[in-house]
This record gives C-alpha cells, structure tokens and sequence, in this order.
C-alpha cells in the first residue's frame, strides 16, 4: 500500500475505489486469491473439513450404554475392520469386487458403442443413439432400480421370454448377479460420454497413415485406437467405479442374502448407538481405495480426457 | 466441544424455562399436573401415516396444533433423527413413535422426557400389560403412551407349505430352502433366540432379548445356518408382499399387515403364532427432552388414545390398539376386524408375544452386567448378514 499514486480527481470514495483497483491491476496474484478465495476457503471448510473430522473420529469410540462419544485415541475401530473373523473385509471385498466388474463390463460395452458413434454413425443417428443413452438419466434412478426388479423378477419379463422359448427359469434375482446388471445398466452412460469424446479426437489422418503402412483393422484397433481412447476409458472408470464404491440403494433393493456394502454398513451403524466412530474408520476404506485409484489413473493420462 | 455443549445446555434450559408456566408444572416431581394451552404446532417424528390426516386433521381442528411431519424408514433412523442437533429432539421435534426397539435407547440416551401418565385419561382403558410396559417404563417412571402393537408371525403360501406350520422351524428347514424371507433388522436375533430358548433349553435363555455371550453366539450361529435358505431378507413391507405375491417366497416372517394386504389382493396366504410363542412389536408416543411444544404434544397422545381413534389408526396402518375399547370402532368401520387384528383375545394370547424391547448390559432376569448390549447385536446382525 506505499506505493505513490498519481493525485486522482474527484471524492476520496470513489479515489480509494481507484486507489484499489490500480493495486488489482498492478499484482495479479492479489485478484486471482480475491476471486478464488471464497469458493476456496468453502471447499476446504465444508469438503475438506468434512474428510478430516471424519477421519479423526474414525480414531474414536462411543460409549454402548449412553451413546456418547468417547474422545479416547485408539485403533479398536480399524483392528475390528482388518479382523478376518469379522465380516467387514469380506464386505469391502465385495463392494470392491463388484465395482470393478461392473467397470469392466461398461468399458467393454462402451467402447463398441462409443466407436460407432464417434467414427460410423451419421450425424442423425448419432444424435439418436445420444438421445437414448442420456434419456434413462431424465428418471430417478430409483425408478430404473425398481424397473429392473420386474424384470428379474420370478414372473418378470426375462422369465417369460425363457419359458416363450421352452427354456428353464433364471433365478438371479437377489442375488450379486442381479446388482452387477443393475450397476452396469445404471452406470453405463457415464462411461459412454467419456469414451465417445476420446474416440472422437482421434484424427482421422492416423488411422489412414495406419492403413497405408499396411496394418489391418485389428492392428490399427491395437495399436492407434486403443491407446488413444484408454484416457477416455479410465476417466469413465472413474465414474463407474466410484458410484459403485459408494451406493448402498441397490443392494438393498436387487441384492440376495449376502449383498451388503461398505455404504451399507456405514449407513446401518450411524443408527446404532450412533456408533459414528465405526462407520467414520469404515468409511476411509473407499476414501483410501478411491485415492489410489485416482493416483493410477492420473497416470493413465485420465485427468487429460475428462 | 465442551462449548458445544455448554451451548447446548443453555438453549435445553431455555426450552425449558419458557415450557414451566406453559406446562403448569407445579407437583414436586416436575412433572405437568394439567396440560395447558396448545402451543399451535407438532412436530412429529413418526412411521408414516401414524398421523394420517383421516384422523389427525380433526385434532388439528378441534386444538388449532398443526402437525409437521418427519417419516422415519427404520428404529435406526427415528434415533438418528432424536439424536441430531445435540440430542434430545434437537430443540425441534416433540414427540416421535418409537418402537420397542428404539425406545429405550431414546430413555438411556437422554434423548426423552418423563410424562405424567394421568394427564391421558384412556390410559386407565389399556390392555394392562401395556399400561407400563418394561419398553417405555423404567423403574415406574412413564417415558411415553403406548399406542399400537403387532406380533410378528409366520406367514405362509397355503397352497405351497403343506402341511400348514405350527412351528418356527419350518423357516430354518431346508425342506423351503430358496422360498424363505426374514426381516433385515438386528431385532430378528430376538426370534431365533426365542426359537432356542424352546428347542435347546441347555442353553439357559430366558429372554429373548436379554442374551449372554454364548447364547448370543448359539443365535447367530442359527441365524447363518438359516442364511443360505434365504431367498432374501426384506427391508420394507411392501418388498414382502410382492415376492409373496410372485411367489419368489412360500414362508417367512412378517406382519399382519402383511398378510392382510395379500388376503385382499386375492394371494393364497395365512398366517399363525407357532408354538414356540412370537415377538411383536409395540410402539410409544414419546416427549422428546428439549420438546418446543409440549402442550401439543400431550393432546396428541391423549387424543391418539382415544378408543375411536385407536380404532382408526389400527385400520389405517393394520396393526392392534393398545386400548381395547376401540374394538366396536373397529368393527363399526370395517366388519369383524376387531377380531382380525386379535384385539379380542385373552391374556393367554398375550403373554405368548415377546414384545420388542431395546437389548441392554443389565440383564434383568439374573440381575448381572453381562448381557450383550444393542450394538454386540447389531454387530452379530452384519456378521450374519454382511
């Protein structure tokens, strides 16, 4: 502020106003924190505040009797985790399992998809097949959760179009088959949108000069298209896994006997004697995992193709 | 934190000040010896429709308290939702319905208040075993008005479950592996724990909600036999009716709505307390501690009791009163209903229903400490389910 200003003219208000922007003008980093600071300071606050309160309270226990919070620095919650007597690495593995596959499903339905789109389809086709994928998007997810549930279900509509054709019933419903299907359908948009903006980027130039030096379409597919759209995979990847990671509305709608997830248990032990401090340290499990995800992902050139 | 609290104190203090001469409290046990002017609103914590506008707009009118309601999925949540705030109702809610589950989390947890039992006169009406019940009276000091019961029963496919099932263990046979449901609620320990206690008297079990350690293990034990003879465990009523109805399940256990429901869409199905006796559920208005309004709030369980009122809540929900009067009302609205919901029977009836209750250390009946408290249950539940 003792940098000398020229005199200006008029009514000191509107000379300070002056006074401050010259300072604005004159040291850029001043405007960038002015502007970014309040969305930053809430971000940290509100977002970041949020994941620390919840990992220090995951170091906590509650007293079963009053329910109480017991500020009491201890392990007991992540030993009780990692104990493999304990259902709940069995649960993660499930919640972990099942996120990965049905990833790997939407990446190998999305790709075909996304190819045609992006390099075959007309301009009026593709529009089409745009409207189809994101219209499911404009109804509540729950909707589509219950649709599937007749579907599945023992009288539903694969069943009928089974015995249609003379053959025996199938019976996944409620069962970690159906969550995987339900997971995939549900998800699968969102690994689209990624794939075909990937796909499309591709010049059309590199898959000539592939053809011209001889290489045949699996080649090229093998050698150009592939790892030209494996950001636009990953950063869809992304997506379906970290939805699958954290749902808990699914399992509890289309899963069988054994189908809870981390949410699951989360959810169920914030109830509980308001056993916070369990669901905090459980909790961490797919802050943890989703951050090792991102880091291999970052890696892959992800963050470039979102 | 501790300011937190401080803060916390002061506001419950407020609350509390401003509520004495609106309450009249003047009795040397604190407690509200006549119910003053209605504040002119009610905020409820509740199952859905346990104030349905067919029965709750009349309170609105003739007491000018308006009802905000908040619909609770599951016990878990009602006590979440008492607990949120600083606990106590969070100086927001004034009454919530809690089941026998809930409730005596809510008393230990600080979370409600001690009523005056005589400020509602259709108390003195109740089935006595719901006058003070062990779930919502501690040490003879009213923590809230019951309101309605159910058992849970067996329900069963006539036409698939042949011969028809006097027994629970026709849900942990394998002879319907595939066909069978079960609540997804860590209170189900209660019914295989009640199904121990008759089939396996060594292991000394004389309350199914009070376990020790091992008969806590026999329990779960059961329970992961039972699992993968499971077609799914059900997480709404509504979940129940349709796997019935499609014939995903022949057997399991449920509620009379339940069966009421599928009777009605023409679903070949019964219902029966086997031999081995049933739980049920019963639920209680509860005075949140730091109730904003509770003059209201004792109108409404006053009025709640009512026998017609009963009897209109009990038709609306398809559960049972707690006030046995209700039962012409019952039959007035819908014929031979009073009997249908089994306001009619005897004592005898009664005492086979092991009515849901909060599973705390103090073990009652062998005066000790170490009974395995909600969340060892609650733990035993994932472990079983997980």
């Amino acid at each position: 502020m003792a940098v000398d200003v020229p005199a200006l003219a008029g009514p000191p208000g509107r000379r300070a106003r002056l006074r401050f922007s010259a300072l604005l003008w004159r040291r850029p980093w001043l405007k960038a924190l002015g502007l970014l600071s309040p969305p930053l300071a809430a971000f940290l606050l509100v977002y970041i505040g949020a994941l620390v309160v919840l990992f220090v309270s995951s170091f906590w226990t509650v007293d079963s009797f009053t329910g109480k919070l017991v500020h009491h620095w201890t392990l007991s919650n992540f030993r009780q985790i990692f104990d493999t007597s304990q259902p709940y690495l069995r649960i993660a593995g499930r919640t972990i399992g099942i996120a990965a596959a049905v990833t790997a499903t939407d990446a190998l339905l999305a790709f075909p998809l996304g190819y045609f789109m992006a390099r075959l389809a007309r301009p009026r086709v593709r529009g089409l097949l745009f409207v189809m994928i994101l219209l499911p998007l404009w109804s509540s997810y729950l909707v589509r959760i219950y649709a599937w549930r007749t579907i599945l279900a023992h009288d539903g509509a694969i069943n009928w179009a089974l015995n249609g054709l003379g053959l025996p019933d199938q019976n996944i419903d409620y069962t970690n088959w159906a969550m995987w299907i339900v997971f995939s359908y549900v998800w699968l948009p969102f690994m689209v949108l990624p794939v075909y903006a990937a796909l499309e980027r591709i010049p059309d130039s590199y898959l000539e000069a592939s053809a011209d030096m001889g290489a045949r379409g699996a080649r090229t597919l093998r050698a150009i298209v592939i790892p030209l759209a494996l950001p636009g995979i990953v950063a869809g990847s992304i997506f379906t896994f970290s939805l699958t990671l954290g749902d808990y509305i699914t399992p509890l709608l289309v899963g069988g006997p054994s189908s809870s997830f981390i949410g699951n248990v989360v959810y169920d032990f914030i109830g509980i004697n308001a056993n916070v401090p369990f669901a905090a340290a459980f909790a961490v499990v797919p802050v943890l995992v989703m951050g090792i995800y991102l880091l291999i992902a970052r890696r892959l050139g992800a963050f470039e193709a979102l | 934190m501790i300011r937190i609290k401080r803060v916390h104190v002061l506001a419950a203090a407020v609350v509390a000040a401003l509520c004495v001469p609106a309450a009249g409290i003047g009795s040397g046990k604190g407690l509200p010896t006549k119910i003053g002017k209605g504040e002119g609103a009610l905020n409820v914590i509740e199952w859905a429709a346990y104030t349905d506008p067919s029965f709750a707009k009349r309170f609105e009118q003739q007491t000018g308290c308006i009802i905000h309601r908040k619909d609770a999925g599951s016990s878990n949540e009602m006590v979440a939702l008492m607990r949120s705030g600083g606990g106590g109702g969070g100086g927001q809610y004034d009454l919530v319905s809690a089941s026998g589950d809930a409730s005596l989390r809510l008393i230990y947890g600080g979370d409600v208040q001690p009523i005056n039992i005589k400020l509602i006169p259709s108390w003195k009406q109740f089935l006595p075993i719901f006058k003070s019940p062990a779930h919502n009276t501690v040490d003879g000091v009213h923590y809230g008005v019951s309101v309605q019961w159910g058992p849970n029963t067996l329900i069963y496919n006539t036409k698939a479950v042949k011969p028809a099932p006097t027994s629970w263990s026709a849900i942990y046979s394998k002879k319907y592996k595939g066909k069978i449901t079960v609540p997804n609620n860590p209170i189900q320990i209660a019914d295989a724990a009640l199904y121990l206690e008759k089939t396996q008297p060594k292991l000394g079990i004389r309350d199914p909600y009070e376990l020790t350690k091992p008969q806590l293990d026999a329990a779960t034990k059961l329970l992961e036999q039972q699992k993968p003879l499971l077609k799914r465990y059900w997480n709404s009523a509504t979940d129940e009716i349709a796997d019935f109805k499609n014939g995903d399940v022949v057997i399991g256990a449920g509620w009379p709505y339940q069966t009421l429901q599928l009777k009605a869409a023409k679903a070949p199905v019964e219902e029966t307390i086997p031999k081995e006796g049933a739980t049920g559920w019963a639920d209680t208005w509860m005075l949140a501690k730091r109730a904003p309004h509770p003059n209201c709030a004792y109108k409404w369980m006053a009025y709640v009791t009512t026998p017609q009122v009963e009897a209109k809540q009990a038709l609306v929900f398809g559960e049972t009163p707690v006030n046995p009067k209700a039962c012409p009302y019952m039959n007035k609205i819908q014929k031979g209903s009073c009997a249908a919901y089994h306001l009619n029977q005897p004592l005898s009836y009664y005492n086979t229903i092991h009515f849901w209750k909060t599973p705390v250390a103090q073990c009652g009946w062998q005066k000790a400490n170490d009974c395995m408290d909600y969340n060892a249950w609650q733990q035993a539940w994932t472990q079983v389910t997980g």
